[in-house]
């Protein structure tokens, strides 16, 4: 018997529409990226049910990484930076720290500021990579007498004074009490009476208050 | 110039100078592209961070207040919450009292800490409850952002965090020692 010749189809496939696909994708995952600016300061935020996301705009944001160690930065935009500068040179005023226009730029362009004021000109030579959580000290607050912290959050009360900035606490999980209290006397001492605390999403317990409340609310919406 | 021989080297050989130019099949093997674009994605996907940090507000008491003008808590309705080492939590109803007829100290950890509140909730008018949270020097930022936290999740209307007493302290440490024999 004869058999019908079967036609030998070519293997190759025509890559195009998946590389369409492929392509598209790659551009929606490149345009919304946003990256995490590198920290510096490597901080492990617990979790809350509270769901409004934290703001971007007016930060100052305090950083307690795992030795109970304080960092102080800013936002990242222009006007941010601009309050930073206004901020250290007010400091620079105040208590006479000496520090040029070259360091005050410098400590406007470092990530956070994590040491003692005598130190911030030391601070402002060491070159951006090697500023790290572990190798600088941090903002003393350790005691009441010597609460640097409050010298900042007084400067930070006089560059923003008539506006509100966002105060920003982000402690790490295993962060000591002792430290967030201090962080605290230092904000009550400024007269900052309201800040918030960065933490992660978690998903609110299912049959607590708040989850009745919730699903009220959302029932309301949707009548 | 830049040609792609796609003939896959068949074919007898002209001369040279010889061009044999309509042969030239325009398709192109995209698969290294894909394979390119999807490395790509794989690599977008995974640094790309889904969750946006949220952030809790929290309301200090002023200090300066006059004592006189702070409101004073009813014993009824208070329930003092005491954050321990090791994620230990400690509560009393009221006032505490800690002598040999009897103690209401009690000794818990966060999962059960929710039910000591809904129960005082339940059996407390609203406008006396208040949650008095006292962190000790050894309990962590967590644990204080926890009991906040559970605040927020059983609507508790008024918490403040209190600066422990040196005789509290002393008896989460007693209680700490006894518990760890």
């Amino acid at each position: 018997m004869a058999r019908p010749k079967i036609a030998r189809k070519s293997t190759s496939i025509d890559m195009t529409a998946m590389c369409d696909v492929a392509f598209l994708l790659l551009s929606f995952f490149i345009l919304t990226t946003k990256f995490k600016p590198s920290e510096a300061v490597p901080v492990n935020t617990p979790n809350s049910v509270a769901s409004k996301i934290a703001p971007e705009k007016d930060v100052i944001m305090l950083s307690l990484n795992k030795d109970g160690k304080v960092f102080l930065s800013t936002g990242d935009g222009a006007a941010d930076k601009a309050n930073k500068k206004e901020i250290i040179s007010t400091l620079n005023s105040s208590k006479n720290l000496g520090l040029s226009d070259a360091d005050i730029n410098a400590l406007v362009k470092a990530p956070f500021i994590g040491v003692a004021l005598s130190q911030l000109g030391q601070q402002a030579r060491i070159p951006t990579e090697q500023m790290t959580g572990e190798a600088l000290p941090g903002i003393p607050c350790k005691d009441t007498s010597n609460n640097e912290l409050t010298d900042w959050m007084r400067a930070v009360a006089t560059v923003y004074a008539g506006q509100k900035p966002n105060l920003l606490l982000k402690g790490d999980n295993v962060a000591k009490y002792p430290t967030f209290k201090n962080v605290l006397t230092a904000f009550r001492k400024n007269g900052f009476f309201k800040f918030q605390m960065v933490t992660n999403p978690e998903s609110v317990p299912q049959g607590s208050d708040l989850w009745k409340k919730g699903t009220a609310d959302a029932g309301k919406k949707t009548e | 110039m830049a040609e792609m021989d796609t003939s896959g080297g068949g074919g007898h050989k002209k001369g040279p100078g010889v061009k044999k130019g309509k042969k030239m099949s325009t398709r192109v093997d995209l698969t290294p592209m894909v394979d390119l674009g999807f490395l790509l994605i794989t690599f977008f996907i995974f640094t790309t961070t889904m969750s946006q940090p949220t952030a809790m507000k929290l309301a200090l008491p002023d200090d300066s207040a006059k004592p006189e003008e702070q409101n004073k808590a009813k014993a009824s309705g208070a329930l003092t919450i005491l954050l321990g080492k090791d994620n230990h939590v400690f509560y009393y109803e009221g006032i505490l009292q800690a002598d040999a007829s009897g103690t209401n100290f009690k000794s818990t950890n966060f999962k059960d800490i929710r039910d000591v509140i809904i129960h005082k909730k339940q059996t407390t008018d609203t406008s006396d409850m208040v949650v008095v949270i006292k962190p000790n020097d050894e309990s962590t930022y967590k644990n204080v952002i926890d009991i906040l936290d559970e605040m927020s999740i059983n609507v508790i209307g008024r918490y403040a965090l209190v600066d422990i007493t040196p005789d509290e302290d002393q008896l989460i440490k007693i209680t700490e020692q006894s518990a760890g024999q």
